[in-house]
This record gives C-alpha cells, structure tokens and sequence, in this order.
C-alpha cells in the first residue's frame, strides 16, 4: 500500500478527513453498505450537472426532430462518444471485470464478441440508416412496405427489447446502488426512474445524448486511472502482472487461456449470431444514427465508438488481472476467501486499493451515471416507438400534428418510467440472468432481418416481412423459455428442452428463411407494389438524395 | 422520390461506379471481420490449448492474449479504412452525382 500514498500522497492527505466518513464499501456485511458520502456527493454533483443539461437542452427541444434526434445536429465524434456510453452498461463494466477476474481469458472472448458487431454495424448498416431513415428504425423497415403491420411489428420488436432491457438495468441499479451507497433497494429503483424520466420529457435526445456523452467521459477516464494505478504496481510490465496474477490466482495458468465460458461449436456461433445482430437491432444504439446530419457523420460515429469501447474492453481486461493479483487475496476485501459483496465488485474494490476512499467513492458515483444514462436511451427508443411508431403512423395512419405527438412520447415516456419502477421492485428477488440474453436473440431475430432485408433485397414484400419477422420474435422467445435459462433455472425443471443457452442460431435462421419464404411466394397487389418501390429506395439509400437533413440550433 | 429523378441519377455512369465499388468494398471488409471472429471462436470451441502456447519460453503470457488484443484493435482499424476511403472518394462520387442533377 506504500506506493498508493507516493501517487495520492497529497491527495489523500487533504481529503483525509473526508475519507473516515466516506464508510467504505468495504467493512461490513456483504449485503448493504453504510453510507458512502463521498460517492453520494459525487453523484449528487452529477445530477445537479445533468439536469442542468437538461434545463439547458429543454430550451432546444421544440419540434418533434428535436425531441427523437437532438435536431440532427449532432457530430461524429459526439456520436460515437454517445453510443460507446450506450454500449458501456454497468453490466458490462462491472460484470466484464469481474468475468475476467475470476476467469481470466474467457472475459475477453466476451468482450471481443460485443465488439465485433459494429465494424458489420459500419460496412453494412450505419450509412444506409442515415439516409432512409426518420426519427426511428421502423421508419427504415416499413419505409416501402405497408406501414400499420410493419411498423407494428417493429414496435412491438422495440418495446420488448427496451423493456427487457429495462428491467434488467432497474434491478442491477437497485442492487448496485444497495451496495455501494447504502441506500435501500426500492429508493435507488425509484430515484433512476424519476431521474430518467425528467431527462427524457424534458430534454429529450439532446440531453439524452449529453447525459450519455459526459458518462463516458467520466467512465472512460475512471477505468483509465483503475487500469494505470494497477499497472504502476506492476511497474507496467504485463509479463510482471501475469506471473504474480497466476502466483496468486486459484485457477493457476489456466486463467491465461480459454476455459469454460465456450465448449461447443453451436453455442459459439449461437454466442457470436446473437451479440453481432443483436447489436444492429437494438431500438436505442439505431436510433442514435438518425442524430447527425449525414452519412459522413454517422461513419465516423462507428469509427470513434468502436475505438472507445475496444479501448474500454482492453481496459477491463487489465482491471480484471489487477484486481485477482492485488484484492483477491487481501483481507481487506474478501471474507473466507470470496469478495466482499460478491464478484461484480471487483472493479470497485480495485478502485480502493488504486486511488483510496475518494476515488471509490468517483467510481460508485459513475456506475451510478451509467445505469442512468443507459435508462434515459431506452425510455427515449421505447417512448418513441410508441408515439412515432403506433401513435403517429399506425393509429393516426400519419394524420398527426408535432404538438399531439410531442405530448404522446412524453406521456409514453411517463408510463415506461413507471413500468420500469414497478418491474423494477417487482423483479428484486428475482433470477433475471436471461432478460439482456432474450432482449438480443429478440433484437437479432426480429429487427435485425426485417431491417437488414428491407435495405438489401428487392424482392421483400410486406407478407413475407411480417410473418417472417414474427417467426424469429416467437422462435427466440419460446427456445429462451423451454431452455436452460427458464426451463431449469426459473421453473426448476430438471432437464432444458432445447439445451442451449443461446437461441440466436435457430431463431435468425427461422426469421431470414421465414422472409424468404413468404415473400417469393407473395403475389399479391401489395407485394407488386413492395418490389417496385425498392428501386427509389435503393437510389435513396446509397446516395442519401432525399435524406432529412439537419437543423441549426 | 420521384421516377423521373430515380432514372437520372440511375443513368448517371458516376452512381453505378458508388454502387458497385462501395458494395464491394463493404462486403470485403465484413467477410475480413467474420473470417477473423469465426475462426478465432472456432478455435475456442475445438482447440482451446492452441491459445494457451507460451509466447516465448521465458514467458507465462499465451499468444491467445496477444491474438484476443489484436481482434479489438483490427476491429477498429478495419473501421477505420473503411471510413477513410468512404469519407473520401465515395462522398465524392456521391457529390458529383449530386451536382450532375442541377
């Protein structure tokens, strides 16, 4: 602990009073925590920022434009800043570090899986959204087919991925913030609705964004200093870091190469299907591409986002191995050999060991941000399928003034936060491990080929769209349900019925060879119509002549 | 957008130049990225302890996290090419088909 005091010598000693009453996380009981004041003033600080942002962005958000895309002012570089934080959960922060600490390699297998989506995301989508699209990707989908069942279908794609999304963000929040701030479970659940709600109603995508860009910032900078202070006691020799890391560590050498986490072909390829097209079907990472103003930006977006969130995984992969050499066998932070308060903590207690009570305090404060931000994007895609989606285009048939469809998204936004609140408390106890697994097998098996198909083939038709689409939403559902996640986890049967955790392969399967199907056999007046709208479509989408273009604030 | 637009622009040699080189270039790049995925988790799945050999013979650090590293950044270098060419030369066929309609 010497060299902690040489890198925070004066720090430490100027908030040393500070800190006795920061009560760390780390005595105690494993469940909750006492107050942790420095965290809470942090994030207080946040909040205060944040809505001021949102006052700030209020002002701004006037049309309907404004409300789902920030105007399209947006910058590429902004962008990928928003959409890395869109992408860096709490889950994925907290829950990468801790795979890697207690299995080492297999976290960055994982990690390598959610980031090779989005060089696909780049070549084959991003672009081609921008230029087709509106306000959200079922503008992009039913852009030539009939709108009510389409856009229907997408909504419902929307809402149950946010919503699944949702509740397992509400009850990672609440535990979370249990742990780290000491705060009851039902307080932290109602205090991020209440936040999310305000950001989302009254700024809209503008604050949105800004929440999600200034979360990254501080998420990215914090993880830098976790990983840095790690490295320092390696003096930052890696070969140092991994020899003390298998020394210590009760795997030995095996935490340096492939374990369990992939032991068969299928679940591999299933792994990689869901977490590639799950990504280009999630409602709130595609509606970020329609908030800058063309194509151009909206590459550089992918660009600088997968820079950040590759820089974030390797991240994570060092705090992991710095985290089992430095805390797993320090008794300040385990009780009978296990972490106190379980492995997700991981990161935390290295913040400790790196940076003291402040620093653990700053990173409670950001975990706290994230889960805010990445909340504040799902309502907003949730409340605006709801009120471009179903309101606008399918009930109104597009008969709707800004004014009616402004007041639906805020309201719409009003019940998701309320559903999330109750989900949120209602699901405590319960085992939620599979709801972000289901909310991408349903992203990549009914929005991702619905969307993709609507681009690339011109023989799609609105039959073959729909009943294709709803084949893969029901195909993913029900093997997530008859397999091991559910069947045996939840419902405590003995045996899965479809033995894998990992529907993606069958379920996308079913949806493209669905599409396929229905549409070639769809002569209807309908389908005619379908085919020989893809040609305007198609100049649109690879020239962007036509494309909403942006508005000056 | 209008019929007659579309067979203008369609007409124009300049879009069926975008057309084929973006495409072309794009589905490249995505087999290039699938290829490296897919054979880095076939590997995985069927020969774990290719990835667990030593770099070197001094060393406890395996080629499977130089290779694991490598992916996260050709990921973002694959982007990155593809940003810069279509930032470039196809933003500038798109811009003179764009001029070739006034």
């Amino acid at each position: 602990m010497s060299r902690n005091f040489i890198l925070w010598g004066a720090f430490a000693t100027l908030f040393a009073a500070t800190g006795v009453f920061a009560g760390g996380v780390l005595e105690g009981t494993i469940e909750k925590q006492p107050l942790n004041i420095a965290a809470i003033v942090m994030f207080l600080l946040f909040v205060a920022g944040t809505l001021g942002i949102t006052y700030w962005a209020a002002q701004r958000t006037k049309t309907a434009k404004d409300f789902y895309t920030a105007g399209g002012g947006i910058t590429g570089l902004q962008n990928g800043l928003a959409i890395s934080g869109d992408y860096m959960s709490a889950a994925s922060f907290l829950g990468i570090s801790a795979l890697v600490y207690k299995s080492g390699y297999d976290g960055l297998i994982y990690s390598i899986g959610f980031l090779v989506g989005w060089p696909v995301i780049l070549f084959l989508i991003a672009e081609r959204l921008r230029n087709l699209g509106k306000y959200t990707f079922a503008d992009v989908a039913s852009y030539r087919l009939a709108q009510t069942p389409i856009r229907t279908l997408s909504a419902f794609g929307a809402l149950a991925t946010v919503i699944l999304y949702l509740i397992a963000q509400m009850v990672g929040a609440g535990q979370l913030i249990q742990l780290l701030f000491g705060l009851p479970y039902w307080m932290a659940v109602v205090i991020v609705g209440i936040l999310m709600i305000l950001y989302v109603t009254f700024g809209g995508m503008l604050a949105t964004t800004w929440v999600q860009i200034i979360k990254a910032v501080l998420l990215l900078s914090g993880a830098t200093f976790i990983a840095l202070g790690a490295l320092y006691y390696f003096d930052f020799s890696f070969e140092k870091m991994f020899t003390e890391a298998i020394k210590i560590s009760d795997g030995g050498e095996a935490i340096m190469s492939p374990g369990g986490l992939v032991n068969n072909w299928f679940d591999a390829i299933s792994l990689g299907i869901a977490l590639m097209f799950g990504t280009a079907g999630l409602p709130h990472i595609l509606m970020r591409f329609f908030t800058v103003a063309d194509a151009k930006e909206a590459r550089k977006s992918v660009f600088y986002a997968t820079g950040f969130i590759g820089y974030f995984y390797i991240l994570t992969f060092i705090i992991g191995f710095g985290a089992i050499v430095l805390i797993s066998k320090n008794p300040e932070y385990t009780l009978d050999g296990a972490l106190l308060g379980g492995n997700n903590m991981a990161a935390l207690h290295l913040s400790h060991a790196v940076g003291g009570n402040i620093f653990l305090g700053f990173i409670s404060a950001v975990a706290f941000a994230t889960i805010l931000a990445v909340v504040s994007g799902l309502t907003l895609a949730g409340a605006s399928a709801v009120s471009h989606d179903l309101y606008a285009n399918v009930f109104k048939r597009g008969q709707v003034n800004e004014a009616q469809e402004m007041k639906i998204s805020k309201i719409a936004t009003v019940v998701l936060g309320i559903i999330a609140i109750t989900l949120g408390i209602a699901f405590e106890k319960q085992n939620i491990a599979f709801m972000v697994g289901l909310a991408f097998a349903i992203a990549a098996s009914a929005n991702f080929p619905v969307l993709f198909l609507s681009m690339y083939w011109s023989k799609l038709t609105t039959a073959g769209a729909f009943i294709g689409g709803f084949l893969g939403l029901t195909t993913a559902i029900v093997l997530v349900i008859i397999g091991p996640t559910v069947w045996v986890a939840i419902l405590g049967n003995a045996e899965p019925i479809f033995g894998s955790k990992y529907p993606a392969l069958i379920s996308v399967t079913v949806a493209f060879v669905g599409i396929w199907f229905f549409s070639i056999i769809d002569n209807s007046q309908r389908a005619q119509k379908d085919r020989a709208a893809f040609e305007a479509q198609d100049v649109r989408c690879q020239t962007g002549i036509g494309a909403e273009g942006a508005v000056m604030h | 957008m209008q019929q007659e637009l579309v067979d203008k622009i369609k007409n124009n040699p300049k879009y069926h130049e975008l057309v084929s080189k973006r495409s072309r270039f794009a589905w490249i790049l995505s087999i290039i990225v699938l290829v490296i995925y897919y054979a880095f988790i076939m590997v995985i799945a069927f020969s774990p302890q290719t990835l667990a050999m030593k770099i070197s013979e001094a060393s406890v650090i395996t080629i499977g996290i130089p290779i694991g590293i490598l992916i996260i950044i050709s990921a973002f270098m694959l982007t990155g090419i593809y940003v810069w060419r279509a930032n470039g030369e196809f933003d500038n066929l798109t811009k003179q088909i764009k001029e070739g309609l006034k």
